[in-house]
């Protein structure tokens, strides 16, 4: 074989394809800011019937989580994602749709050592990330005086 | 001695492809090669509570109806060669518990076809055996759930990813009987050339399937003439990659080289990217569409050479890289 790890791997690169990162930009542009403005309407709505920022803002997670949640038992949210990629996993619903996903793959291992062992496969990474970052950042301002 | 060159054995004594059988998932089915199908199932499960009974009785059904088919009893079978990418080989040695006939499982990955072809021929060129079955299945939701995400989950696959065809192939070899002849067998070297990216499984194998097509040309040189020469599941990356590989080594099979993973789906339309991989992916193709063209002297010497990559999660997560390899079967009609 005429080729070392570092030649070979140029061959590879040219041939191949590169995912256009411009046009799924756009779309997860869309995607995402579609999700949102949906998650601001609702929130609206619940405002303008007398229900306080703070209340409206839990309702709406609730109804975008239960939706994504519905949305991927269906078999619809990984037909979404495949378009709106990022669009569709940074918003709390690709969140919903991470821990309902495997939920529904591994219940055939059972519902201790399937659903609810696999459950967090996928998300566990950000929730571990999400709480050592908050207290990192809750020791700096209980130091810094905030 | 019946080694020739560096890594090729010649197979002189009759090792007849008696017959094959083929079932494939739906999209399979859809697909450029859908009228080759012994059979095509409507839905993936099969009625089967899990993915990966369902695969279980793809690969049952295809011995089954082999058997079946050529009016022989399961006791005349000597043994059964058989493989699949779940752990443990599960879907073989669960798909032959039934079927009383002895069991040998094997792992070769998505090259389990051509290396079970490979192992039966020596076994009847040397007379231990008379008729041995060959089998190889993968499934689309089996190897997704063990090598990738769950199904449900929304993303996006990169482009240079394939698709796990869902189907099993099995051959009918024998001693005996009219049909396409086995005449050699080159068993590949491991080769990585350090691809660590599991979704480029084309680029991981092109090096080993190049290096097992140039040791098989070199070793049956004077012997014989392939028109065409079949890769497992390279892809349309891998098999870009592996003829530049070989013209390098001036060594030009452009022309007359195909690759079961592009001829199972339509590329363009089935949206399965880079093409199809998988155990089933060669298992399928050359069961049915090239079998046909070997049976009916239409295609008169193949050079099958089924491609796999020797990795597991696990291990490329702790940052190894993809081991290639790529087992070859010089057929004639």
């Amino acid at each position: 074989m005429k080729y070392n790890e570092k030649k070979y791997d140029k061959v590879v690169k040219k041939h191949t394809p590169k995912n256009n990162c411009f046009v799924n930009s756009i779309y997860a542009f869309i995607f995402g800011g579609t999700i949102c403005t949906i998650g601001e309407i609702i929130k609206n709505l619940f405002m303008n019937a007398g229900i306080s920022s703070e209340e409206a803002g839990t309702i709406v997670l609730i109804i975008l989580i239960g939706t994504s949640a519905l949305l991927t038992g269906l078999g619809v949210y990984d037909k979404i994602g495949k378009v709106g990629g990022a669009g569709t996993i940074v918003p709390i619903t690709g969140f919903a749709n991470s821990v309902v996903a495997p939920a529904l793959e591994f219940k055939t291992e059972g519902f201790v050592l399937g659903t609810a062992a696999k459950l967090f496969t996928i998300a566990g990474p950000v929730l571990v990330f999400g709480y050592c970052s908050s207290m990192i950042v809750g020791l700096l301002s209980l130091i810094i005086g905030g | 001695m019946k080694k020739i060159g560096k890594q090729t054995f010649l197979i002189s004594s009759d090792v007849v492809i008696k017959d094959t059988f083929s079932i494939v998932g739906p999209k399979e089915g859809e697909g450029p090669l859908g009228n080759y199908f012994d059979m095509i199932i409507d839905d993936s499960s099969w009625g089967e509570k899990s993915w990966e009974k369902s695969e279980q009785k793809l690969q049952k059904k295809a011995v089954e109806n082999l058997i079946k088919n050529n009016k022989i009893e399961p006791q005349e079978i000597d043994l059964i060669l058989s493989g699949d990418l779940l752990n443990q080989i599960v879907s073989s040695s669960y798909a032959a518990r039934d079927l009383s006939i002895p069991f040998i499982g094997i792992y070769g990955a998505c090259s389990t076809m051509a290396l079970t072809m490979g192992l039966a021929s020596l076994l009847i060129d040397g007379g231990f055996a008379s008729n041995i079955i060959c089998v190889t299945s993968s499934h689309f939701c089996t190897a997704e759930r063990q090598y990738r995400a769950p199904l449900e989950m929304g993303g996006q696959r990169p482009l240079s990813s394939q698709w796990t065809v869902t189907g099993s192939g099995a051959v009918l070899l024998s001693n005996h009987g009219n049909g396409p002849k086995i005449k050699n067998v080159t068993f590949g070297k491991i080769i990585d050339l350090g691809v660590s990216d599991v979704n480029n499984m084309g680029a991981a194998m092109a090096p080993a399937a190049a290096d097992t097509i140039k040791q098989n040309l070199i070793d049956t040189m004077n012997l014989v003439e392939y028109n065409e020469i079949v890769t497992g599941d390279l892809g349309s990356i891998g098999k870009k990659i592996s003829d530049e590989i070989l013209q390098k080594e001036k060594i030009n099979i452009d022309q007359r080289h195909k690759d079961c993973g592009m001829l199972i789906y339509d590329i363009e339309k089935q949206d399965v990217h880079a093409g199809g991989s998988g155990c089933g992916c060669s298992a399928v193709v050359f069961s049915s569409y090239y079998y046909k063209l070997l049976k009916e002297k239409k295609l008169r010497n193949l050079l099958f050479a089924a491609t796999g990559a020797l990795h597991s999660p696990t291990i490329c997560q702790q940052g190894e890289t993809i081991p290639g390899i790529s087992h070859a079967v010089g057929i004639s009609s």
